[in-house]
């Protein structure tokens, strides 16, 4: 294992000192329980959003917290969902109010631990709503599995409901929002390498030189199938195909089509990925009004990327293109 | 026989260590169908579970285990630390005020805990989970206690029907928690969170034995 590191147990606390000291004009950070959280919270009257996950799919979601975006992020070990007193201390310190959302990806631990904290914050008199993303549709047989997973609608959905609860919509309206942004959203990712969970020491799953894995998720698990390595117009016709279809995208949608690194691979291979991805859309008549390119939930060091689109309205687009000031997504701010 | 609260922390030190000692082994077992913490998470979890338990007094074990199922619910995250820390929490319940446990008690606090880690994960038997292994182990002890045998002879079968039900998790196609997403290539590989109930089974028997 080779990491830019000091100790594998100290990555997640150091890596928070590292954000305290980088951005402590914007976020406050508290260690025990960890949380990030803006450093004007709780803002009166307004929706708090809290989401939270495990640690190593930076910027997710600490990069994210900041006026137009998320009120607190709560980091777990690495690849482990976050613990609920960490979620209930960050619930508290962003209640203006006006109630709490927790955004909550579909992770079987992630979801049980959202659901202990969210009991114990009605149990402290805070009204909190919880919306679980599951957007991944590598999932196919959602019956027989823990259903599918929340992966890069997350982070749109973080964003655009950031942008309601600033226009002062209620946690009901936005709760209904963020449902509409997951309902509205389809991903797919895919690995050329695996990754090494500093802990762990040796690599979650071998991939041989010419393979890659189809279906991954954000935590370095495999995927649903292996095969071999093919060109990149090739691979963004298998995601984005399995994308369309899902939903189905149809020929006059108009969609915000992010291209998303996880972690390993270069801004200029995403490009590449982009120009196939804009040629397979509008070959089926798929306008892209939006775009968001590049390494936003990550899985350590692995190389790959994944797709995610968002059937686009005039309020999501609208709230998109709100303005957002946090660590890692900064515009009109 | 029955086990007073010295011995239930003398239990759940034992855990510890085992876990601690099998930590490499259940993070491989992870790795493979899962996404490599569990040892690591079971082990910060159990460290500080034995640190918090040193600070509740001798007495009522069930306020001993609920606060080792609080010390779970707040170090271990991912979806050990609520199912572990439920069962504890539950089995605490179950023994609230009281100062031993025969293996009646044994028996009535394993089920309430296996029934709140169904509740919480929602998992059946045979979906490759903890509960493969919890669930025999609490039918052991209870059809053990019932033929009137002691606490220390009630565990050893729990710990043995936990041992079973970990081994028939290996042929099963997970349909819960990440392992899951893998469908049939989640075959052949043992489950680490049966793994880690037998050891809990069978650091009981082993502890409370004497």
């Amino acid at each position: 294992m080779k990491k830019l590191i000091n100790a594998p147990d100290d990555v997640v606390r150091e890596a928070l000192e590292g954000i305290e000291a980088a951005h402590g004009d914007r976020v406050r950070v508290s260690y025990d329980p960890a949380y990030i959280v803006r450093a004007d919270a709780p803002v009166q009257g307004k929706v708090g959003i809290v989401s939270g996950g495990g640690s190593g799919h930076e910027p997710m979601h600490g990069g994210f917290v900041g006026p137009g975006m998320l009120d607190a992020a709560c980091p777990g070990e690495m690849f482990t969902s976050p613990t609920p007193d960490q979620m209930l201390e960050a619930t508290k310190a962003v209640n203006g109010g006006a109630g709490v959302l927790h955004i909550v990806k579909n992770y079987t631990g992630d979801v049980m631990n959202f659901e202990m904290a969210a009991e114990l914050g009605q149990g402290d008199g805070i009204e909190v709503a919880s919306v679980v993303t599951n957007d991944d549709v590598a999932v196919q047989d959602s019956l027989y599995t823990a259903g599918r997973r929340g992966v890069g609608i997350t982070v749109l959905a973080e964003k655009i409901c950031g942008a309601a609860a600033d226009d002062g919509k209620s946690l009901a309206e936005v709760a209904d929002l963020c449902r509409r942004v997951n309902d509205q959203g389809r991903s797919m990712g895919m690995a050329l390498t695996s990754c090494t969970v500093p802990s762990a020491g040796e690599p979650t799953f071998q991939l041989g030189e010419n393979e890659m894995e189809i279906g991954i998720g954000i935590h370095g698990e495999p995927g649903r199938e292996r095969m071999p390595l093919e060109p990149a117009a090739r691979i963004v016709e298998r995601l984005a195909g399995a994308i369309v279809e899902d939903l189905p995208y149809e020929s006059g949608d108009s969609v915000l089509a992010f291209v998303n690194g996880m972690g390993g691979t270069p801004l200029i291979e995403l490009y590449v990925a982009y120009r196939e991805l804009n040629r397979v859309l509008s070959d089926r008549g798929i306008t892209i009004a939006r775009n968001l390119i590049g390494p936003y939930i990550t899985s350590l060091e692995m190389a790959g990327c994944s797709i995610t689109l968002l059937r686009l309205d005039d309020e999501l687009t609208r709230y998109w293109d709100a303005p957002v000031n946090t660590p890692a997504l900064r515009w009109g701010a | 026989m029955s086990a007073d609260s010295a011995a239930v922390r003398q239990w759940v030190e034992a855990y510890a260590a085992v876990v601690s000692e099998h930590r490499g082994e259940l993070t491989r077992l992870d790795q493979a169908i899962g996404d490599g913490d569990h040892g690591t998470n079971m082990d910060r979890g159990m460290r500080k579970a034995v640190e918090k338990l040193a600070g509740v007094p001798d007495g009522d074990v069930g306020a001993q285990l609920k606060a080792v199922g609080m010390a779970l619910i707040s170090s271990v995250g991912g979806a050990g630390g609520p199912l572990y820390g439920t069962l504890f929490m539950q089995m605490g319940q179950s023994t609230t005020g009281k100062e031993e446990l025969d293996a009646e008690a044994f028996a009535d606090a394993l089920e309430a805990g296996v029934k709140g880690v169904q509740a919480r994960g929602k998992a059946e038997p045979g979906d490759k989970t903890m509960v493969d292994a919890l669930l025999p182990a609490a039918a052991a002890l209870r059809a053990a206690a019932g033929e009137g045998a002691d606490l220390a002879a009630a565990l050893r079968r729990a710990a043995d029907a936990a041992r079973e039900g970990r081994d028939a998790t290996i042929p099963l196609v997970a349909r819960k928690g990440r392992a899951s997403y893998l469908g049939e290539r989640s075959r052949d590989h043992q489950d680490p969170g049966a793994t880690s109930s037998h050891l809990l089974l069978e650091s009981a028997a082993t502890a409370l034995a004497s």
